[in-house]
């Protein structure tokens, strides 16, 4: 399946775009989108460990589902206020 | 929460000026004897460092979701008459403010409580993300916990 990531802040930099079109196995994981993400966009690699995965507007463990038509974001860690 | 605390929470993003004054009028209410307000500006020293200009970014839709949680969440830990939290997003200068938390109850303890719940936690989870505009000309993510981060409180 595919599942587009959006980026943002510096991750957007990086990948000098903010959306990622990503093929994934149907029974993929937050953990599997992380890897296929920074093997297709090497360029995240100096923030991967610390990039946060959020999945329909909640943040989302390496063990959770991500399923098709699922909103995905990745983004370095918050600094608002 | 009642339905009355539920309609008196609100969460707003916006590229223009906040306008703090209304935002604190908003919750003020003949329940609440204690109103707080709290306001980010930008600052001009960092560490020795000086900034000229903030850009900031968010994640639109969940930033106000997580807004709307953290409202709902202090009205469930203090009695919370209003609460208004807004984040400005875009380039601001220094002293404009980047973000107002209004926050009323009966008592100033829980109002002071409240309302630093909210920064705090807004500050931690919500999407939204600053980059700094250094005077030497170079620009800068705040990213805490990596290794590019310059802390800012």
């Amino acid at each position: 399946m595919t599942v587009t990531v959006q980026l943002f802040a510096r991750a957007r930099d990086l990948a000098g775009t903010s959306s990622l079109e990503l093929d994934l196995s149907e029974a993929a994981t937050v953990g599997e989108l992380r890897e296929v993400l920074i093997s297709q966009e090497p360029r995240l690699t100096p923030i991967a460990r610390t990039l946060l995965v959020a999945v329909d507007g909640e943040y989302a463990a390496n063990d959770a589902p991500v399923r098709e038509g699922a909103e995905v974001a990745c983004f370095p860690p918050v600094s608002g206020g | 929460m009642s339905e009355t605390n539920q309609a008196r929470l609100h969460v707003e993003l916006t590229d223009g000026p906040i306008d703090f004054a209304a935002l604190t009028e908003e919750v003020r209410s003949p329940a609440a004897g204690a109103v707080v307000l709290f306001l980010g500006t930008v600052r001009e020293l960092t560490n020795g460092r000086r900034t000229v200009a903030l850009d900031y970014e968010g994640y639109p839709e969940m930033a106000k979701a997580k807004m709307l949680e953290l409202c709902r969440g202090a009205a469930e830990k203090w009695p919370v008459v209003g609460a208004r939290v807004v984040h400005r997003l875009g380039h601001l200068e220094l002293g404009d403010v980047s973000v107002a938390v209004a926050v009323s109850c009966p008592h100033r303890k829980d109002a002071f409580e409240a309302g630093r719940f909210l920064i705090d936690r807004l500050k931690e989870i919500v999407p939204i993300w600053k980059k700094e505009n250094w005077a030497d000309g170079s620009t800068e993510w705040v990213h805490p916990g990596s290794e590019f981060t310059t802390e800012l409180s």
